[in-house]
Parts: C-alpha cells; structure tokens; sequence
C-alpha cells in the first residue's frame, strides 16, 4: 500500500525526523490559512499523487504569494498528474501539501527496501541525490552505499556513522545523520514498510537535515497489525476496477488489449497472457482468480472483466488441482448465464474430472467454446478476437 | 531416491483440525504420506482423522518422531509456527500459507538459516515425490513416478509442467514449489543443487516469474555446479512495468528483473529455455535420447 508524500512526512515527524512545516489541503478555500499557519514569505507546494517524477511534470512549484499558491490549487485539485512513473492517464490530485521553504545548500539520497538476494532490509545513501538517481545506480554503483539491517541485531550507530563517513560528512552532521538512520530503520520495522525513500535528503544552508521528500510503500500483508496505516488508504489513487477486485480476493490488473483473461494462479496468469501475445492477441487484462474458483468468485470475475469496453472475447484458464473440473464449468456456466455475458468464451479447463467438466459446458447451450489444450484456447480467442 | 522426502519420511500438520490443514491431510494420507499426527493449540490429546494432536511440536516431535511439518495456520501465526517447528528440531518445515508480512518472513529465514532447517514456501503448493509422499496442496493424481526434477515459483504453472512431464512418460523425481514471496525460505539454488546430486533425476524443469533476481542468480549457479540439462520457463514476458513509486526497488534489484533478463541469463549458462509453457515438455525432448 503506498503512501502519500504528506502523510510519510506525518510519520517522519512522529519519529522524531526533520521535515518541513507543512500544512494539507483538500480545497482551494482553504489555501488561504494554511499559507498563514506556515508563515514566511515563500512556499513550495506539491501535487499529492502516488507517483514520483511529479517535478517534471509540473506537480511542485515555488511560490512566492498566496496568489500563486491559490493558481497551484485551481490549477491541479480535482485533475490528473501525469508523470513518467503513471499510466497514460495519471494520478487524480486530491491533495495539496503546502510547506515552508528550505534553503537547499546539499541534495543527498537516502532510500530503504526489502532486498530478496540477502534477506534483508537494505538502506542506501548517496551523495548524488535527485531525480537522476537511478541512472546513478545503473552507471555509477559505487556511489551509492549500501548498509544490510541484521535480521536479529537490528541496525547500529556504526553502520549510520559508515555511511556518514561514506558520504563525505562531517562534524554534527555525522551525529544527525546517525540519528536519521536509525529512526528511520526502527519506523521501517515497527510499520512493517516494504519500501522507503527520501529523495533528497538535503542539508539547508544552516547546515542541518531536511527530509525534503518521502516516499513510503506498506507491506499489505502486515496491514492487519498497522490500523493507523490501515486508516490512510488513498483508494482513489488505485484502478476503480483493481480495487472492487481486491475485495473479492480477485488480483486484477487493467491493460489495453481486447481478450478478456480468467486464470487461476498468478504465475499461470502471466503465463497465459503470454501465449496469447505468441499467437498475435493481445490480453485486456491480468485476472488471478485464486484458488477456491467458487461461482460467486467467477461471477464478480466475469463483471470486472466485462466492465471493460474494449473486451471482445474471454479466455478462461483453469487448471482444476483438487477442485473438480466439472463444478468449475458449473460455476462458469452460471457466472454466464447470471451476468448475461454475449460475446464468445473460450474455456480451457484441465485436471481433476476435466472430460466432465468440457461436456457440461458443451452441452450449455451457451456461446461457450471448448478447447482441448491451452494452444488451442489462445488460437481460438485470437481468432475470435480478430473476427469481432 | 528423490529429493527432501520419500515414503519414510514422517510428516506432521500444523494447524491440523482446521478446515485447510483437514481437507489437505485427509488427501495426503489417502496419496500415501507417512503423516504421523498434527498440532493445534488447545486441542492436545484429541484424535482427528486417525491420528493423534498434540498442543506442541515438540510434544509432537517427542512422541512421533517426525522429521518433516507442513504448515497450513493463517497468516498472522505463521512467524510462531515456523519458528515453533524449527526449535523443536524439524529439518523440514513446508509452509503452504500465503500473505505472511515480509518483515516476518525476514526474521524466520534467518532463524531458519542458523538452526539449518530447510524451510520450503511460504505461499506454495508443497513439495511430492509421486507415490511416496505429497506434502501440501497439489493434486497428487496428476503425478508420475520418474526422472525430471521440477521446481517453480508458481503454483499452477507446477501443475502445468508436471502434466506435461507425465504426458510425455518422463515423469518426476520430485517437484518443489518454492513459493512466489519475496522472501522465500529456499531459493532456486538450493533446490537446483539438491536435484544435481540425485540420482534418479536425469533432467531438471525450472520455472520462473517476472520480479526478483532469483533466477539470474539460479543461472550462475547452473553455469558453475549444474551438469544435468535443465529446461527453463518465465512467466510474465508480456506483463507491463506497471505503476510505480520510487527509485530504491529498482536500485536494490539493479535494474534486473524482467523475463527477458532471466532468460537471457539461463541461456548464457547452457539452459534450454522455453517461451510457450506449453512447450517445456516439448524442450525436455530435446534434452537427451528420451
């Protein structure tokens, strides 16, 4: 689950972490005492979004009067943000965070995440901080520094003074930096983050630390133990159709082709929308119905899928492991017949009582085609997809 | 011979009377597992489906000797069960469980690593050798006793494979579902280097997914250790690099990732790769005089 920029500065702030005063706002009215509350002659104000590239993209201004702050809220409240990290479409921008302006003498990077190879959380830190920081990653490893948590020591200050060191710091902020380390890698425990990132991290002109920018991701798996971050779900900054899914335990995931895909298991998903690509199709959608195909669940399945206007045609991929094939086709018969589905299905259903389950949807009297093997499924939604 | 089980090996269930733990126990005794009892705290000394529970594993442990678990509690217990299991000296632990939060897994790999148990998972089907042992959720009748070792990341796709093999009369000397997590108790590697010293494994099948560096890591691994052929398929060429926030996730994993990467790697290390799942079969054919 991803976190606003605002509300990862909340968090920040709860742990004692240097961030700019700021103030969010939902309203153009309301630009007006926010500005006041904050003070000063200057502000920056940002798009909220959950997306990075928003500089580029126009989503962060200076300003230097509640006039311009007012023309940055008309501008992008209620509209869509779209940067190089969104979909054609964008981000919608609910939110405004206006925030007092930093004196930037330094731009540094300092970013968290869950490394597979090791096992473990991993903070990185550089020196070359700002947008360009992967490509700094890619041709320039060595600088960025790297500093593994042990899973049962935990991080140490001798790891925050490593890094310190590393990045060329010196006197009080080697101490500052130890202590930003360090909260940082307690608030990525004790909120089960799976990602973490400010970018930049700067040092003002008076010589302290600044989290300028924050990114946070949230391992949805640990939700059930983190209610206070369960609360600060942005739902409108999800796909409406991946999140009506989610609460059917459908993985859904939109995309531009024209074969609507229901398959059980993510990997046999992909796996699925591949062999489609193979044969010249192109999938409108990843759909992982999970285990327990039940008829509800094929249900909301099919409705999701054909809420979609570009959908000409659905492939169903189902290897029945223990569930019965023939309940499956049952359950797609009647997911069928209950949301009136008119355009062709192609079902491909293998495993347990199969045979079974192929002559009940032939004898269906539905637009069901049958198809012997998973090639043949995607031959035939191929073709139909091109016929339609 | 076989990888991590055979028909000696004594399993117990942990989350045993639960419906999951039931329904899957229930097929594994009908397959011919040697399971030997279950645990559910609180529901020590009762008898469930012929065999005895026990409140603990080391109770479980003491008084049947089992070498092996499979774990089917929910989510939230799994990080106690795991590590319950590996501290009472189980040297395999299979965890079928999915949604279990990164930072517990974290902690109980390393555990794991320290005791020397093998975990398998979580968010797997569990690990066979056909007609002798079925630990977790696979439908056992689509097995065949045999040559080609297989291990996935991806439940269904295991299945796929698997079918094919027995299709083909190679059969299987054991299949592995690693487990699709970030953070999975056994990689690749391990599992490729175990198949490398089986005899009875002539071949092996490995499948991947898009995310991770698993099995570029796996195609060093095969180019260095591996003498057996090995056929190859990752799934997900097709999928976009969807949303995103952040750079660290791209940093850590160093811009690797996507399957034309992995397949790139298993090439350059002498794989068989494969770019239709239904044509691992068919890439098994080309591996030998089958």
């Amino acid at each position: 689950m991803n976190l606003h920029e605002y509300q990862a500065k909340q968090l920040f702030a709860d742990y004692g972490l240097p961030v700019s005063k700021g103030v969010v706002v939902d309203d153009v009215d309301k630009v007006a005492a926010a500005v006041k509350k904050i003070g000063g002659k200057k502000w920056m104000v940002k798009a909220q979004v959950h997306a990075g590239g928003r500089g580029k993209a126009g989503g962060v201004k200076l300003a230097d009067s509640v006039e311009d702050v007012r023309g940055f809220a008309e501008q992008w409240l209620g509209k869509n943000l779209i940067t190089y990290q969104t979909d054609a479409t964008g981000q919608p921008v609910n939110r405004i965070l206006v925030e007092a302006c930093t004196n930037i003498s330094q731009e540094l990077y300092l970013g968290a995440a869950v490394d597979r190879s090791s096992s473990r959380i991993v903070f990185m830190a550089s020196m070359e901080g700002g947008v360009e920081i992967e490509k700094v990653a890619v041709e320039t490893p060595e600088k960025i520094l790297k500093a593994p948590i042990d899973p049962i020591m935990g991080p140490h200050s001798s790891q925050g003074r490593k890094l310190a060191l590393g990045l060329g710091l010196e006197g009080v902020q080697i101490k500052q930096f130890i202590e930003l380390f360090l909260g940082l890698a307690k608030l990525f425990q004790d909120l089960d983050l799976s990602l973490l990132e400010i970018n930049p991290l700067v040092i003002t002109t008076e010589g302290n630390f600044e989290c300028l920018d924050g990114k946070i991701i949230i391992d949805s798996n640990a939700l059930y133990r983190q209610p206070k971050l369960k609360k600060m779900m942005d739902p409108s900054q999800d796909d409406e159709r991946e999140v009506l899914a989610a609460q059917w335990d459908l993985n859904y995931v939109a995309l531009d082709g024209n074969i609507g895909c229901m398959v059980n298991g993510a990997g046999l998903a992909m796996g699925t929308m591949d062999i489609i690509k193979t044969h010249g199709g192109k999938p409108a959608n990843f759909l992982d119905v999970g285990g327990g195909t039940t008829k509800d669940k094929v249900t909301e399945a099919f409705k999701i899928i054909l809420s979609d206007e570009n959908v000409v045609t659905v492939l169903v991929n189902i290897f029945g492991g223990i569930v019965r094939c023939d309940l499956i086709a049952e359950g797609v018969i009647g997911a069928v017949q209950e949301v009136g589905v008119q355009i062709p299905v192609v079902v491909r259903l293998e495993g347990n009582n199969s045979e079974l389950g192929r002559e009940v949807l032939e004898n269906s009297g539905f637009n069901i085609v049958v198809a012997s093997s998973l090639s043949e499924a995607a031959e035939l939604s191929v073709a139909l997809a091109e016929d339609a | 011979m076989s990888i991590l089980v055979d028909s000696n090996t004594k399993v117990v269930c942990q989350g045993f009377t639960g419906s999951q733990g039931t329904f899957h126990s229930e097929q594994a005794i009908e397959y011919g597992t040697n399971m030997v009892g279950g645990v559910t705290p609180g529901k020590g000394g009762l008898i469930h489906l012929g065999l005895p529970v026990f409140d603990t594993m080391q109770e479980a442990v003491d008084n049947t000797g089992a070498e092996a678990s499979v774990i089917y509690v929910p989510a939230p217990f799994c990080k106690d069960a795991i590590l319950e299991a590996a501290e009472a000296d189980i040297r395999l632990i299979v965890c079928i469980t999915e949604g279990i939060p990164i930072l517990d897994m974290i902690a109980v790999k390393a555990k794991c690593d320290e005791l020397g148990v093998c975990l398998i998972g979580p968010n797997c089907p569990g690990i066979i050798t056909p007609e002798q042992c079925k630990i977790g959720i696979m439908p056992g009748y689509i097995h065949l006793p045999g040559k080609v070792g297989i291990v996935s990341r991806s439940g269904t796709l295991t299945y796929e494979a698997v079918k094919q093999t027995t299709d083909h009369g190679y059969g299987q000397s054991s299949c592995v579902g690693i487990g699709g997590d970030p953070i999975p108790g056994s990689s690749f590697i391990d599992i490729l280097g175990m198949f490398e010293k089986d005899p009875q494994t002539e071949a092996v099948v490995m499948i991947g997914e898009i995310g991770g560096t698993s099995e570029e890591e796996a195609a060093a691994f095969i180019k260095e250790n591996v003498s057996k052929p090995v056929v190859a398929y990752i799934a997900g060429v097709t999928a976009p690099a969807g949303k995103r926030m952040g750079h660290a996730g791209a940093i850590i994993s160093g811009g690797k990732g996507t399957a034309d990467e992995k397949f790139e790697a298993l090439n350059d290390a002498g794989v068989i790769t494969v770019r239709s799942l239904t044509e691992i079969g068919a890439g098994l054919a080309k591996t030998g005089n089958w």
